[in-house]
């Protein structure tokens, strides 16, 4: 295949409008984007940017309610898209640009064999017959590394793991050998150790088909790794581009600059309080769903006013903990204390004031609220319960609540959660809990659904809460970032067990357990070879394949 | 597969019980009507003993869970006993109408049921278009119009003002298959107008509610064409609500399709058990509500398991 590094894409003054509330509402303005054959842009920038939009016109797409506004251009290989009639945008699509969207569980028809959904579009534009293109998907899965190449297909996408499913949509995605391919947020729903396989398994591909590619994200780290060229946006406008080693060196606007500080957020680590009693401690428990054992011999202390992150990947029994203390699943075996006293298993044996001591934050804010109840009712309802307050005493109380999130009572108080930002609405979530007056509070991926820089304040307001509160925090999470700046003692989880436990400093310190240190150097880092010198090390050859010549 | 097995034992050994309890239902709700079989059968001018006779020789009275006893166990052999007004075998009476009301609504579905789902694909296909209204405007006034008077105005244009089908159904055994067919082509049309719609909006619902999901764009952005994208992408995931409601009809074609009888003189079960109540037949009226009520409960145990078998996480576990 010879290098051609010819302009492929090169997308002018691109508009696009949105509609909302009987109004077409701008939300891209006027980006300009030119993409070479063989290059990989990321595009970054934090939910409202316009990244997926503008991912999708480059595809001649828009979403039901969007539209591209006139003066915009889109030309891709010669041929002006917005102005070329449906049927042959419709025939551009799969065959010479492809997608692979976020979530591959939500994106593969749960009706359909992978296969059979992988020899789709080389079947409807004739390119190969069926068997050829079974083969053909065949040697792509082995390509990308997924177990088992030549029977995987033949499985329904509910068999398959998310990491697999992942690179199985990248094989379809690769199916017609387009000349372009989006990647729209293709790790975002990855454990670390997962994402590392995609990474450089579409990283290898994309190289040795000379494929151009915009991979969208929001993740500084992960587009380090893949992007040659990196295109900063902010609300639909473009802050800066340049090639990725200059960006990260040295980024020039003051908005990437401050996405490079935001992990820089550290608290000050507490030692445990001598001669105290924990104020919760898990001792040895075992749990299951029905007959399927979740967890086993799970013992850690918690202490007032210190922060216990327990990371994991997702399936590890972090959660699963997190509802033994609650109450809300019985542990099988095992028992949980508060304060020394034995806590009753089941949460409907406990007292309202053993109830009333732990709270809790949900990952979700959008699904852990609901919406059509006032924010004054949603932090009003646990307040009056437990403490029996009620009328203007109420009302003050409510405020003083509101005061201590940040959120001026005045404006807040009588409005709908759909009504508030994704950070704020995380933070009515914290208001919530906070009213119940709580010694302990578990955040369950509090920060995971939240743009960084949104992130970074719901850290920072929580460590206030815990200086001001003595409040003790178990703080659930996948993302070791959040751990480094959070945490004063960290619990490491697989499989339903402890792996290794510990004051943070010395967890982030090697020894380590040998899944400790896989979860650790799994993290992506702002460094542009990263992945290629992790790979190296952990002896996969990123090459697996020759190169063509 | 074993799962599915046991789901369906489960469900038919829930069904068993659901009838028990129906039966004892309808063995009640007998009983209490006014006057009792001998009542019924030697009329207001009976004296006292006669009626002690006459309910001693029905063994009437014995206490009503001896008697119901006695007739359920009858029941499950087949024999619901004799009709007080012909003295025939119930089972005989009811099997060649109830044969003919299986006949008329297989004839029916067979039309309404592939009618309704391609018109609600093609609806989906073709939302909010001219189209899609004209098709939902005419079935919605279909549906919304009462039987018998759609009977009748069928009557009039195909059968009265042109002749192309006869008006009255009368069938009986020793006619062609194609007479039949022939002879019971107008209230097969009535009830296919009657049952289309509710099917036809439920497909185009459940299509159009998943024409949102990630899978659906994924089609979209491979190049499908939209045609495709909801016959291959959305049909397969939306057959569960729409095969319970295809069920529903299905039930109503049998059981509820008293006034198509009536009005084209057609011989099924639905016209047996209005005669049998105005006659006071409560024998003839217990064997047919346990047969509407089997009916109902195998429908829904049948779309139960078409659910089931539609969804690829239960039809192929990990």
């Amino acid at each position: 295949m010879s290098q051609d590094k010819s302009i492929l894409l090169n997308i002018k003054n691109l508009r696009i409008e949105g509609y909302s509330d009987e109004h077409w509402i701008e939300i891209v303005h006027g980006i300009d984007l030119t993409l070479h054959r063989g290059e990989v842009m990321g595009l970054i920038g934090e939910s409202g940017a316009g990244k997926s939009t503008i991912g999708l016109a480059a595809m001649g797409f828009t979403r039901d309610g969007c539209r591209i506004s006139e003066g915009s251009s889109i030309e891709f290989d010669g041929l002006e898209l917005t102005t070329t009639p449906a049927a042959d945008l419709q025939s551009l699509r799969g065959a010479r640009i492809a997608y692979v969207a976020q979530s591959a569980a939500a994106s593969f028809n749960p009706a359909h064999k992978l296969i059979d959904q992988h020899t789709e579009a080389p079947l409807q534009y004739r390119i190969q017959k069926r068997l050829e293109s079974q083969e053909d998907a065949m040697e792509l899965y082995e390509r990308l590394r997924l177990p088992n190449p030549r029977e995987i297909g033949f499985r329904y996408p509910h068999q398959v793991s998310g990491g697999q499913l992942q690179r199985a949509m990248t094989a379809m995605a690769m199916a017609c050998r387009p000349d372009l391919i989006i990647f729209d947020e293709p790790t975002t729903a990855l454990d670390v150790t997962t994402q590392i396989e995609v990474l450089s398994a579409i990283r290898d591909i994309v190289d040795q088909f000379n494929t151009a590619a915009i991979y969208i994200t929001h993740d500084l780290a992960v587009v380090a790794q893949m992007a040659d060229v990196i295109k900063v946006l902010l609300k639909g406008d473009e802050v800066e581009e340049s090639d990725t080693r200059s960006m990260l060196e040295n980024p020039q606007d003051d908005y990437t600059k401050s996405l490079w500080a935001v992990r820089e957020f550290k608290k000050e680590q507490v030692p445990r309080p001598a001669d105290t009693v924990p104020l919760i401690s898990v001792q040895h428990v075992d749990a299951a769903y029905g007959d399927t054992p979740v967890l086993e011999d799970v013992s850690f202390d918690i202490y007032s006013g210190m922060t216990v992150a327990v990371v994991g990947e997702s399936g590890s029994g972090k959660s699963t903990t997190a509802r033994c203390i609650t109450g809300l699943l019985p542990p099988t075996k095992g028992e949980v204390l508060f304060q020394g006293t034995p806590l009753p298993p089941d949460y409907r044996d406990r007292t309202k004031d053993q109830l009333r001591q732990a709270q809790m934050i949900y990952q979700m804010a959008d699904t852990a609220l609901n919406p059509k109840v006032k924010i004054s009712e949603i932090i009003g309802r646990p307040a009056a319960f437990y403490s029996g307050l009620h009328g203007p005493e109420l009302k003050n109380r409510v405020d003083e609540i509101l005061d201590l999130i940040e959120l001026d009572p005045s404006l807040y108080y009588n409005r709908y959660p759909p009504e508030l930002s994704g950070g704020q609405k995380q933070r009515i979530g914290i208001a919530r809990s906070l009213a119940a007056e709580p010694t302990f509070i578990i955040c369950d991926e509090v920060t995971s659904a939240l743009d960084q820089l949104v992130a970074e304040g719901i850290l920072r307001l929580l460590d206030k809460l815990q200086k001001e509160m003595n409040l003790a925090y178990m703080f659930i999470t996948h993302d070791l970032a959040t751990v480094r700046s959070i945490a004063d003692e960290v619990v490491v989880m697989q499989y339903g067990k402890v792996v290794e436990q510990g004051p943070k400093d010395e967890m982030f310190r090697p020894p380590h357990d040998p899944y400790t240190d896989l979860l650790l150097s799994s993290v992506p880092e702002m460094d542009p070879d990263w992945l290629s010198t992790l790979l190296e090390e952990r002896g996969v050859d990123s090459n697996t394949e020759t190169h063509n010549p | 597969m074993g799962d599915i097995l046991s789901i369906v034992s489960k469900r038919l050994g829930l069904g068993v019980v659901t009838l028990l309890v129906i039966s004892i239902i309808i063995f009640g709700a007998v009983e209490l009507l006014p006057g009792d079989i001998a009542q019924a059968v030697l009329g207001q001018g009976a004296t006292e003993e006669n009626l002690a006779a006459m309910r001693e020789q029905l063994g009437l009275d014995r206490a009503a869970p001896i008697r119901y006893f006695e007739w359920l166990g009858n029941a499950v052999t087949g024999d619901f006993g004799r009709s007080l007004v012909s003295q025939q075998p119930v089972s005989e009476a009811i099997s060649t109408r109830f044969a003919n009301t299986l006949f008329l609504a297989l004839y029916a579905a067979i039309i309404a049921v592939p009618v309704a789902i391609f018109l609600g694909v093609l609806v989906a296909l073709f939302r909010n278009s001219v189209f899609d209204r004209v098709a939902n405007v005419v079935t919605l006034t279909s549906i919304s119009s009462p039987e018998f008077f759609l009977g009748y105005i069928l009557i009039l244009f195909l059968s009265v003002k042109t002749g192309y089908f006869p008006a009255i159904a009368k069938i009986d055994d020793g006619m062609s298959l194609i007479d039949k067919l022939d002879r019971t082509f107008l209230p097969a049309l009535t009830m296919v107008l009657v049952v289309v719609a509710h099917m036809m909006r439920m497909t185009r619902a459940s299509i159009i509610n998943l024409l949102a999901s990630p899978y659906v764009e994924m089609a979209r952005l491979k190049g499908v064409p939209a045609w495709k994208v909801i016959v291959k992408h959305t049909l397969p995931n939306a057959w569960a609500p729409v095969i319970n409601v295809v069920a529903l009809n299905l039930a109503y074609l049998i059981t509820g399709v008293v006034l198509v009888e009536v009005v084209f003189v057609y011989p099924g079960i639905g016209q047996l058990l209005v005669d049998a109540v105005t006659k006071r037949d409560f024998p003839v009226v217990q064997a047919c509500c346990l047969i509407f009520a089997a009916t109902f409960i195998l429908l829904n145990l049948a779309a139960d398991v078409g659910s089931i078998l539609t969804n690829p996480r239960l039809r192929h576990p990990k």
